[in-house]
């Protein structure tokens, strides 16, 4: 009885988001013939890149028993900035080619490093402040989005480079740039969570703070980086989705951001509780969702229901989740 | 039927997928009887009680409760019987308070309003009845492990039961406790209330218990009056061989002093100015009654609580250790008592729990050689006799005797020379414990010291070279020789020698 239902538990924790995915890829490629199209599937996957990277860190925060609801906010904030950024860079820098290139750089640049300090804000409250990830994300995430309809008076950050959108809308081997880093960054987050001590020590904090702490596992310092990592994450994901409308909005840029790279998250297999998951749950996680959102729409489904489909199923999936352990 | 047998099983059997782990179980257990169940751990105990209450279904067999067969599909089930267990740990909702959790599930309402009164009434009598004195409005975070243990017992009283499962009551209480819960042992049976006493230690079995089974493998082997039966009889028939050669032979430490600790006191006031010293190669023992300061002594020597003032020196050496990362760097080591709360991992495989705190050790640049951890688990596997289907087999589905060996190895991957271990045995069985100490022997033969702390008398006299006893978080006696004996750390550990 114990063997036999093992196999079964441990196939299924393995292969479940991916049993999902299969099972929605070919009820969407029935449903519609566009569906297999490259340029549609390369369309979901520009999509989801954008959520899809932000919930590479969201994976290491969650696995270590936190949460960042504040990334919706902080994407808002953080591409605002860095289009300012940009915008006088290349005052500074003059016009010219490689003028604009360096420009573009230093946007880069200040978009993954005020990411990376967001989301240290967001880390020392949590660790040092003693304050539940849930609350203080929940502050910062009032926080940074009020700061960024200040800097912005609730209107749109716009850039002035007309190089900026190369990076959102180019493509390298015929595949859209975002995708790349999105694929890219999963290789390296995986090989993170895998293969080195810090992936090791973030699922033991997860799994039992208590014995990671006898286990002289630094826990404060490695909770800390896991909302570093997501800030940096949130960065790279302001990069492209600024440099794709060569824009960002302050009030509604990156809303919802937290609820889709959560929903990767979980549907990807990683408990809420923490302890244990993987990069490629995270990333099939994502592309369900993106799927989900491509056969509504392909399907004609209202836009404004398609939250609802949403939501049904992330719980759908955690259920899955509690029946499984169960 | 005779009408005095309150539960008769004939023919009980378990298997788990073909393979049997109970066999032919027979009992009759008579009305107002305490009826005590020995076993090594894996001998059927837990399942056997499982099955009794409506956890597992048995294989094959009868159950007759009262005269009556009866099929037990559910826990439930078996509440509705009269049969009740009271669990090792414990099920209270520490948010709650006693009255509340007495009647969790069970609420005595007046229309649809609880009503408060009466379950308090209720709550109070129970109690008085039990002759113990903890207010009905209490919290339970609030009460002793031993007083939380009453408010269990009044709760199965509450439903009425007619037969109370006892599983290992007294592993957490001290001495005196026990004498309490033995007292409301005899009181319960004195109105007729028929227990099932599961537990290790041998001497409080035929203490309270009027008739014990011996479980080996599965199988009954004897069921004998505890008049007629020594401790000696029982562990034999448990084990199948004599018992003599539980303990190795001690072996005289060096001369030189590893560690020596001076003055010290915690900040939160639990170790109030501690002096000892612990030599290369000895086995120093630590005694005491549960909350005598011991496990925080250790705490507060790995830095995991703050230390006031005194002085830590690691050969000759004063190091300032602020946390847990400090002690290993300083070669001590601590393995908790608190296996599953602070020891392992129950969610990872053996080699990620042994490798956790040493796990720099297995880099090849910054990636983890996950070759070199297995290779060295499996080093471990063989050298402990670590049972498990396999290498990458989670924690949770070894045996505690076997999580208590990976622990084990998780600690000496460390390298350490001062290694402090905590209750090493708790909660495992003879064999399994025999394994330990001849394990700590062979630790100490390597030149590594250890720390032992244990509440179990006959570990600290059969282990240790020379004992620490400890009372409200001071030191009062360091025994050598010949005094190291029951008496005397007894005499120390409750105040009546030593200055406290």
């Amino acid at each position: 009885m114990p063997s036999k239902s093992l196999i079964k538990k441990i196939d299924f924790e393995k292969y479940g988001s991916l049993i999902a995915f299969v099972v929605i890829f070919i009820i969407s490629s029935f449903a519609s013939p566009y569906f297999l199209q490259l340029q549609n599937i390369l369309n979901i996957l520009r999509q989801v890149s954008y959520t899809g990277i932000i919930a590479l860190g969201m994976t290491f925060v969650i696995i270590g028993g936190g949460i960042d609801l504040s990334v919706g906010s902080m994407t808002a904030l953080v591409g605002g900035i860095s289009i300012l950024s940009l915008n006088s860079a290349m005052n500074f820098f003059g016009y010219g080619y490689w003028n604009e290139i360096m420009a573009i750089i230093v946007a880069v640049i200040v978009s993954i490093a005020l990411g990376a300090a967001a989301g240290a804000l967001n880390g020392v409250a949590i660790t040092k402040g003693r304050i539940a990830p849930f609350i203080v994300t929940l502050g910062t995430m009032a926080i940074y989005r009020s700061l960024a309809l200040y800097i912005g008076k609730a209107g749109v950050f716009r850039s002035n480079s007309y190089m900026y959108p190369e990076l959102g809308m180019g493509y390298f081997l015929g595949v859209p740039i975002p995708v790349w880093v999105f694929f890219g960054m999963a290789v390296l987050f995986h090989i993170i969570l895998n293969w080195t001590r810090y992936g090791r020590y973030i699922c033991a904090i997860g799994s039992n703070q208590k014995v990671a702490r006898y286990s002289a596992i630094k826990v404060n310092f490695v909770r800390f980086i896991s909302y570093v990592m997501v800030g940096v994450t949130v960065g790279v994901s302001a990069v492209f989705l600024t440099s794709r409308l060569n824009s960002i909005s302050s009030t509604n840029g990156g809303s919802g951001y937290e609820l889709d790279a959560i929903a990767a998250v979980i549907i990807g297999g990683t408990p809420m509780t923490g302890g244990s998951g993987t990069i490629f749950g995270t990333v099939i996680g994502a592309i369900i969702l993106g799927m989900i959102n491509n056969m509504l729409n392909m399907l004609g489904v209202s836009p404004y229901l398609q939250g609802t489909v949403k939501g049904i199923v992330i719980i759908g999936a955690v259920l899955i989740q509690r029946k499984r352990s169960q | 039927m005779d009408n005095n047998i309150i539960l008769k099983t004939k023919g009980i059997a378990k298997e788990f997928s073909g393979v049997r782990v109970l066999n032919n179980i027979n009992i009759e257990i008579k009305s107002g009887e305490i009826f005590g169940i020995i076993g090594e751990n894996g001998a059927g105990k837990s399942t056997f009680v499982k099955i009794l209450t409506g956890i597992y279904t048995p294989t094959e067999g009868r159950i007759y409760f009262n005269g009556k067969e009866i099929q037990l599909e559910t826990p439930l089930d078996a509440r509705k019987a009269g049969i009740i267990m009271i669990p090792q740990e414990f099920n209270l909702i520490n948010d709650l308070n006693v009255y509340e959790n007495i009647f969790l599930g069970n609420e005595k309402k007046r229309r649809v309003f609880l009503n408060r009164n009466e379950m308090i009434r209720r709550t109070e009598e129970l109690l008085a009845g039990l002759k113990v004195n903890i207010p009905a409005t209490a919290r339970i975070d609030k009460l002793s492990v031993a007083q939380k243990q009453m408010v269990e017992i009044a709760k199965a009283l509450a439903f009425d039961s007619k037969l109370l499962i006892l599983d290992e009551p007294t592993t957490v209480l001290t001495r005196r406790e026990i004498d309490i819960l033995f007292g409301i042992m005899r009181q319960l049976k004195s109105r007729g209330v028929t227990m099932i006493y599961i537990s290790h230690k041998l001497s409080e079995v035929k203490e309270i218990c009027d008739r014990v089974m011996v479980l080996r493998d599965g199988e009954m082997i004897t069921i004998e009056d505890t008049d007629n039966i020594d401790e000696k009889e029982m562990a034999r028939s448990m084990i199948g061989r004599e018992l003599s050669q539980i303990f190795p032979e001690k072996v005289v430490p060096k001369e030189n002093t590893v560690l020596q600790v001076e003055n010290l006191s915690s900040v939160d006031g639990f170790i109030k100015d501690v002096s000892f010293d612990l030599k290369e190669g000895e086995i120093l023992g630590f005694a005491g009654l549960v909350g005598a300061g011991r496990t925080e002594l250790a705490e507060t020597l790995i830095g995991i609580r703050k230390k006031k003032h005194g002085k830590i020196i690691i050969k000759g050496k004063e190091y300032n250790i602020k946390n847990p990362a400090d002690a290993l760097k300083r070669g001590i080591a601590y393995l908790s008592e608190d296996r599953q709360g602070i020891g392992i991992l129950t969610n990872f495989d053996i080699p990620s729990n042994i490798t956790l705190p040493s796990l720099k050790h297995y880099l090849r640049g910054i990636l983890i050689n996950k070759r070199k951890e297995h290779e060295k688990t499996a080093q471990y596997i063989k050298r402990f006799d670590i049972k498990a289907a396999s290498l990458k087999s989670k924690l949770e589905y070894l045996s505690g005797g076997n999580q208590q060996k990976v622990s084990l190895a998780k600690s000496l991957d460390t390298g350490p020379e001062i290694f402090i271990i905590d209750e090493p045995t708790r909660g495992i069985d003879v064999n399994a414990k025999r394994e330990i100490y001849f394990f700590i022997n062979e630790l100490v033969q390597t030149g590594i010291s250890c720390i032992v702390i244990s509440s179990e008398m006959e570990e600290i006299i059969g282990l240790c070279n020379r004992v620490v006893v400890m009372r409200e978080g001071k030191i009062t006696g360091i025994l050598e020789g010949e005094h190291i004996n029951e008496e005397e750390i007894m005499f120390h550990a409750t105040g009546l020698k030593g200055v406290a």
